[in-house]
């Protein structure tokens, strides 16, 4: 099928949108493949703005996979803002790429990737902008064809908050679970043999292969059944040769896998403007509410030897001045005293920065924290220590006493860094206003300690907090979600502490968001496939870009809610407020990512005796929480005992011949 | 040790040897990158081609890169400049493609010349503007034109981060005239300007005179007008735009 670039008809309107950059593409290592010479092609969807989705890692990890196959493109494209939303609907333009400008709808798939819940009614701007149907099953099935122009791309969801895709179930037709660097490619083989063999079964027969042999998972092929109280019933498939449950993909040897070696360096000032490698994948720290470190196990490093040849690679095909070095917690690496000081040794003197990750309390982070900032200023530091309680530290399983606070701060202040913040979370399961209040003691406790450190007094302490939100695949995915007036009143008490103390509340900040966007999070984080009606009814009336809080209603939400949730027997409260039982159903119970739900009831169940540190299986050999035996999988550390090799400063180019 | 508050630790920064004078264009779609996104490309084509920039003192050292004054998002240009410090002398002219190959397609270098480094502002006196407006009949141009010129003033409004600013455009304005383009975009018959306008503050752009010109501004044929700078520099005995030339360089 022939496409046509949009980009004449678009150009007109640039100069009446907001940052119209954000719509040209034509970044450095972007690529634009000849669309006649490929047979598989990927549009690629971040669902937010551009400046937030152009660094995206799996993104432009995919983006470079696919586009270095024969045959195969990909190109990206990002939700518009609401004024060329406007735009575009008045002159018919579709939702286009930024690469080559070519509609979406001519794509044989969509690649979105989810980060956040909040992004879901992003989704439906798109399609409906690309003119694909919103809803799987109006995509056709049998005569449906790419080469007669009735073809809609299949629409595959894959990221973090897809791993309960059920709220968005209708509007996808497929979810890769884990990660994406082999799936993608399994994908796209079996496209190609599809279409090579002349399209087998349609749009169904193509699905049903992809669910059998590629772990896709094809929400259409499992029916629900719903219990009279709300709860559900079960979940089955409804074919044969469909697997009743389906296993996340994990990627082994991330040293086989060095992307992006070429990430795209926006021409538009973006959120992150930095070359980023992923020294590890996975954390087994087994903090409770994490849901990031449940799903991504086991722990697959990079090695220091990778680490380096992927950050010289990278300063070199971007120009970026910083570098980041990118996990769930960086300073767990087995060799990242190694990689800091090698790497700080090898790009002294070329203002190259570098930044890591981490908000581990102890004096080891602050000790390379130090060396990453040999000359610079050393102006903040964060730790999370979460939870403002002793107590509440062991809810979660952040092993932290107060006095490894006192510690790490008192090494921070006494290394030259003059502000420390501090992370914590409100709204917690079990979580009194005590708890909430014993984050001001701390904090005087450290603005104390750093005044008698330093002897003076322009030291800070800012304390942010975000609300809490149950996630699916956590130990805390039976919790009560907090209710949001609740947490608001918890901030308010704990605000009104902070500012009424004469001797230390001047040097405290305070940062928090108000609880209610929490509440619809957790509404789409654990909802099942009836919250769906929700997110259409709530996109109809106008939600766009609900991560940004200038966009965000809340009332809209609560409205279209009960709207949408009119003749059932569940309601908003009952997704969120509502504790779960052992027994009950859950909408993801069919979404293997590994983790024994016994050995995740009995962590919930420690959690609220207050009993049971769970260690760290990379330090104690463990496989109680059984992704590793179910997975075929393993940790993978070092040390490795390499270095990074000296010498290799990067001189000037000073003439070419 | 606790860090010293105003001072970095560790050696002074390298001294500058050499500058260059920069010539550049903003072409096709990046006309609609802005005048910071400009600066960013620039600051990272120079590390990427490992040019031996010099920074600042300090603890958030900056590339010693000067930019001339540059062209407002949506609007091309033939004709920007910018000068960079270098610690190590260099080929400059080897320097065109090492620079232009770091950049997007675009931003395009088109000349790098050996340079004291002094000041741009005073080498950069008047620019020559091309304004293609679709839709609008030459005659109309050429009359709307005549009048401009005739005036002693033309007050405009301009809306700026500080409010609506009022200023006149009339005086800054050394050559406007009138062409019918030849053939017509999307069979619009297709008015063509070219423009000489001093350097002044505030500066006089294109799209004030146009808003001088027309009536109803030139809101009425946006946003389908196309700006490009043609040229920067000195004004000519014969009131053409005469390109910077790099100041002298003093060869010990």
């Amino acid at each position: 099928m022939p496409t046509e670039s949009v980009y004449p008809r678009l150009e007109p309107l640039l100069p009446r949108v907001r940052k119209p950059i954000a719509y040209v593409g034509g970044e450095v290592n972007s690529v634009v493949k000849d669309w006649d010479r490929t047979d598989v092609r990927w549009a690629l969807l971040y669902p937010d703005a551009y400046e937030v989705g152009l660094p995206n890692q799996g993104v432009q990890i995919l983006y470079e996979i696919l586009n270095e196959q024969d045959g195969v493109l990909a190109e990206r494209t990002y939700s518009v803002w609401p004024d060329m939303e406007a735009l575009m609907r008045e002159h018919g333009i579709p939702q286009f790429t930024v690469d080559g400008h070519r509609p979406v709808g001519d794509f044989d798939l969509l690649g979105v990737s989810f980060s956040t819940e909040l992004g879901y009614t992003n989704l439906l701007t798109a399609l409906d902008l690309a003119g694909i149907p919103l809803h799987s099953a109006d995509r056709g099935g049998e005569d449906r064809d790419p080469e007669d122009g009735t073809w809609h791309p299949l629409v595959i969801a894959g990221g973090h908050a897809a791993f309960n895709p059920e709220p968005i179930a209708d509007f996808l037709d497929g979810v890769v679970l884990g990660d994406g660097e082999e799936a993608v490619l399994k994908i796209t083989g079996h496209v190609r043999a599809w279409k090579r063999n002349g399209r087998p079964g349609g749009r169904d027969g193509l699905l049903r292969t992809l669910a059998a042999e590629a772990s896709l998972y094809v929400p259409r092929f499992y029916d629900v059944s719903y219990l009279p109280d709300g709860r559900i019933g079960k979940t089955v498939p409804n074919d044969r040769g469909i697997p009743p449950v389906v296993a996340k993909h994990t990627v082994m040897d991330l040293d086989e896998w060095q992307y992006p070696r070429k990430p795209i360096v926006p021409v538009a000032e973006t959120v992150h403007e930095r070359y980023s490698v992923e020294i590890f994948r996975g954390c087994t720290r087994g903090c409770r509410f994490c849901q990031a470190g449940m799903i991504t196990r086991p722990v697959r490093e990079r090695s220091i030897t990778t680490v380096g040849q992927m950050v010289e690679q990278g300063v070199q095909a971007t120009g970026f001045s910083e570098v980041g070095l990118l996990s769930l917690s960086s300073a767990d690496h087995s060799e990242i005293n190694e990689i800091a000081k090698d790497l700080a040794d090898a790009y002294e003197g070329t203002n190259t920065g570098l930044s890591l990750p981490s908000t581990r309390v102890d004096a080891f982070n602050v000790t390379l924290a130090d060396e990453l900032t040999r000359n610079g200023r050393r102006s903040g530091l964060t730790f999370a220590p979460e939870g403002g309680s002793e107590r509440m530290r062991k809810v979660i399983n952040k092993m932290v006493t107060e006095d490894d606070l006192i510690r790490t701060v008192t090494t921070a202040y006494a290394s030259g860094w003059r502000q420390v913040k501090l992370y914590f979370m409100c709204g917690l399961p079990t979580e009194t206003d005590e708890d909430v209040l014993a984050i001001a003691d701390l904090a005087r406790r450290v603005i104390q300690t750093g005044r008698e450190i330093t002897g003076h007094k322009d030291i800070r302490c800012t304390v942010s907090i975000g609300g809490f939100v149950p996630k699916p695949h956590t130990p805390f995915q039976w919790a009560a979600q907090t209710p949001h007036e609740v947490v608001d009143s918890r901030l308010r008490k704990l605000g009104a502490a902070l500012r009424a103390d004469k001797a230390y509340g001047r040097s405290i900040g305070f940062r928090y968001h108000d609880g209610q966007p929490s509440v619809i999070e957790g509404l789409l984080s654990r909802g099942d496939r009836r919250v769906g009606k929700v997110i259409e009814t709530v996109w109809r009336d106008g939600a766009r870009f609900d991560g940004w809080s200038e966009h965000f209603s809340f009332d809209r939400w609560v409205a279209c809610a009960g709207q949408a949730l009119a003749g059932e027997p569940v309601d908003l409260d009952w997704y969120t407020t509502r504790e779960r039982d052992e027994d009950e159903v859950l909408p993801w119970g069919h979404l293997d990512a590994g983790l024994d739900p016994d050995w995740l009831w009995q962590d919930w169940q420690e959690a609220l005796g207050g009993t049971g540190d769970v260690e760290d299986c990379r330090w104690s050999p463990c496989y109680d929480c059984g992704v590793c035996p179910s997975m075929g999988t393993e940790i993978q550390t070092g040390p490795t005992g390499e270095r990074l090799p000296e010498g290799t400063k990067l001189l000037p180019v000073l003439s070419v011949s | 040790m606790p860090a010293s508050k105003n001072r970095p630790t560790g050696p002074e920064p390298a001294p500058v040897v050499q500058h260059l004078l920069v010539r550049y264009a903003k072409r096709g779609r990046m006309r609609f990158a802005s005048i910071r996104d400009v600066q960013r490309a620039f600051e990272r084509a120079v590390r990427q081609a490992r040019l031996p920039i010099a920074h600042s003192a300090g603890f958030s050292p900056h590339p010693k890169i000067s930019y001339a004054s540059g062209t407002q998002t949506g609007v091309a240009s033939e004709a920007e400049y910018l000068t960079l410090g270098l610690t190590a002398p260099v080929d400059p002219a080897g320097m065109r493609s090492v620079l232009d190959r770091a950049l997007p397609d675009g931003i395009d270098v088109i000349e790098v010349a050996e340079d004291s480094g002094g000041s741009l502002n005073g080498r950069l006196m008047v620019s020559e503007w091309l304004v293609e407006l679709p839709g609008v009949a030459p005659d109309a141009a050429a009359a709307a034109a005549g009048a401009f010129l005739a005036a002693a003033e033309v007050p405009v409004e301009r809306l700026t981060s500080k409010g609506v600013r009022r200023f006149d455009a009339r005086a800054a304005v050394l050559t406007l005239e009138v062409s019918p383009r030849a053939g017509a975009i999307d069979h619009h018959e297709c008015a063509t300007i070219r423009l000489v306008v001093r350097h002044t503050e505030p500066a006089v752009r294109p799209e004030d005179v146009l808003n001088g010109m027309l009536p109803g501004g030139a809101a009425t044929v946006q946003p389908a007008v196309a700006v490009t700078r043609l040229a920067q520099g000195i004004l000519g005995p014969d009131a053409e735009v005469v390109a910077p030339t790099p100041a002298k360089v003093n060869v010990p």
